[in-house]
């Protein structure tokens, strides 16, 4: 399985969270894909929309201003 | 997923409302909603094919945004098409007061379509105006 870095550093919602799912839609189940983003609004959208769409959300951890947020894709 | 339709009818020109538009129709499309927008007066002019002119803002926001990496309305409408499931419809009205046909606008919108036939289409679903 493949562990992806989707860096949205600098843009804003929902930036972030459209660059995963362009990034998810060409990755095969099972992938990791982990999101930088510097916008605390796709740190609380990217993991409501991982649940919502039925993906596994894995974890999110803040590092000098940066979230990393990590999901696995599941279908 | 669950199989809600979202009409989203935008006619405002100004970068806050294509904006606050681009961005239901591209969640909204991406989450498993069926989204249907409709482009007519002011925003139509936005999408015909290479046009320079920036949408103006109307305040405080709009000009924050103009000056950060918000991710352009133009792109979140195109990717509502391309990654969720959007159709975007051009008013046939408005393309022919502005003299346009289909080959002059983005290539990501539908064909021209009439009010009576997106309200049939959009009737059992939520509006959102813009």
């Amino acid at each position: 399985m493949a562990k992806k870095i989707v860096d949205g550093r600098g843009s804003f919602c929902p930036g972030p969270l459209m660059e995963m799912i362009a990034v998810l839609k060409s990755s095969q189940i099972g992938d990791e894909l982990e999101v930088l983003s510097t916008d605390k609004g796709s740190a609380n959208e990217i993991p409501e929309w991982v649940n919502k769409v039925g993906h596994e959300y894995v974890s999110t951890v803040e590092k000098d201003g940066v979230w990393h947020i990590t999901m696995r894709k599941k279908k | 997923m669950s199989s809600s339709k979202i009409c989203v009818v935008v006619i405002s020109g100004s970068l806050e409302r294509l904006q606050m538009a681009a961005m239901v129709a591209s969640v909204a499309a991406v989450s498993g909603s069926e989204v249907l927008v409709f482009f007519s007066m002011n925003a139509l002019p936005h999408f015909i094919k290479g046009r320079t002119v920036k949408a103006a803002h109307e305040g405080e926001m709009g000009a924050l945004m103009a000056s950060k990496k918000v991710p352009e309305f133009k792109t979140l409408f195109e990717q509502a098409v391309e990654l969720g499931d959007a159709k975007i419809f051009p008013c046939s009205m408005a393309m022919d007061v502005l003299g346009i046909e289909e080959k002059d606008l983005e290539d990501y919108l539908e064909k021209a379509t009439g009010l009576t036939k997106f309200l049939h289409d959009g009737q059992d679903g939520q509006v959102w105006t813009f």
